[in-house]
């Protein structure tokens, strides 16, 4: 079975090094700035201690005050797991870094979230939506869609 | 009795019926069969019928259809396909890849507005006669997702449509029921009708040729 580190512990143990990146860090996730999110997940891949080198899963959620962007992260050699998240207050114009660089498999998945949920993700190679096609009005999963 | 007696027994009509019986016994002659001209093996494999007929049959009885599963439904589609209900029964089990070699398009499933412009072109590709089954509530209607932003709320928007089979997804059964439906369908079909149409798609573009007549005068 595959270990899931507590968002906690390992806010301890990356606090050193991203002092100002944690909001908060409870049982089930870290969440951290958009600023810091593609150097926190660096680090996470990095680091032989985590070697988080597999992207499970990315998605976003709206929460009407802010948007969530949820990373689940997993290292294949350590078998173990981790959740990661970011929020964005901007309804207008929400932006969050791309990890395609660090993971490929974020590709797709970014293209999706910023299809249905309009959120741009800085210095992804091909950013176009996914689902739907070009010159649909709006994004239909946020909230305040109808 | 004697012979006199037995003559005035009869009546005229009975005379008349003896002459003619008489009369067809002496001049008639066995009716050839039409093909007794024909050689006695070919004559035992031979029958006459019509050009519809023929080509109806020929039609009805190896529909191919283009696979186009589009979703849950396409897995009733494939049972229906396989063994155990058989569609190898109606000459029909060759599903082509290509629409170029199918007459039939089954469209099993939602079709989303993404979808929609593909699926009109492999309509286009398939050669005539041709033929769509709307498989499930989907196809049909839209069904559950009628009212999304991304589903065709029914593929008659798309292609014309010639049999719906309604369900959720339908029974393999009930694809097997609207395929034979269908099969009525070909049935009915006329060459002549088809003639018909040619013939007024020619006198249509007769009448936009300049009138001959008008120079003349």
């Amino acid at each position: 079975m595959t270990v899931t580190l507590k968002g906690e512990e390992v806010a301890k143990k990356i606090a050193h090094s991203f002092p100002m990146a944690i909001i908060t860090a409870n049982q089930t996730a870290i969440i951290v700035t958009p600023d810091s999110l593609y150097q926190v997940a660096r680090f996470l891949k990095a680091t032989p201690e985590f070697d988080f080198d597999y992207l499970t899963n990315l998605t976003a959620v709206d929460y009407l005050d802010y948007f969530e962007v949820v990373y689940h992260l997993t290292s294949l050699k350590h078998n173990h797991s981790l959740v990661l998240k970011t929020r964005c207050y901007d309804r207008e114009k929400p932006s969050v870094p791309s990890v395609v660089s660090l993971w490929q498999g974020a590709d797709l998945q970014e293209r999706e979230v910023y299809d249905l949920m309009g959120i741009t993700f800085s210095g992804h190679p091909n950013l176009k939506r996914l689902f739907l096609w070009e010159g649909f009005p709006g994004h239909p999963l946020r909230r305040d869609y109808l | 009795m004697e012979m006199n007696e037995m003559k005035a027994l009869l009546t005229e009509s009975d005379i008349a019926e003896g002459r003619a019986i008489n009369l067809l016994k002496e001049t008639c002659q066995p009716i050839p069969d039409p093909d007794k001209w024909l050689e006695e093996k070919l004559s035992r494999n031979v029958l006459v019928t019509t050009v519809d007929a023929v080509l109806d049959w020929g039609r009805r009885s190896s529909v191919w259809p283009v696979n186009f599963g589009l979703a849950c439904c396409a897995f009733e589609m494939i049972a229906m396909a396989n063994a155990r209900f058989d569609l190898a029964r109606f000459g029909m089990e060759v599903m082509r890849p290509s629409p170029r070699q199918a007459d039939l398009m089954m469209v099993a499933g939602t079709v989303t507005w993404k979808m929609a412009p593909a699926l009109r072109r492999i309509y286009d590709q398939m050669a005539e006669p041709k033929w769509v089954i709307a498989m499930g509530v989907c196809a049909i209607s839209g069904g559950t997702f009628r009212e999304s932003y991304s589903v065709v709320p029914g593929v008659n928007y798309i292609v014309p449509v010639d049999v719906y089979v309604p369900g959720c997804p339908p029974r393999p059964e009930g694809l097997l029921y609207g395929i034979m439906m269908l099969h009525k369908k070909i049935c009915r079909e006329s060459i002549q009708r088809a003639l018909a149409g040619r013939m007024e798609e020619w006198k249509q573009k007769v009448s936009r040729l300049p009138s001959l007549r008008g120079k003349e005068e």
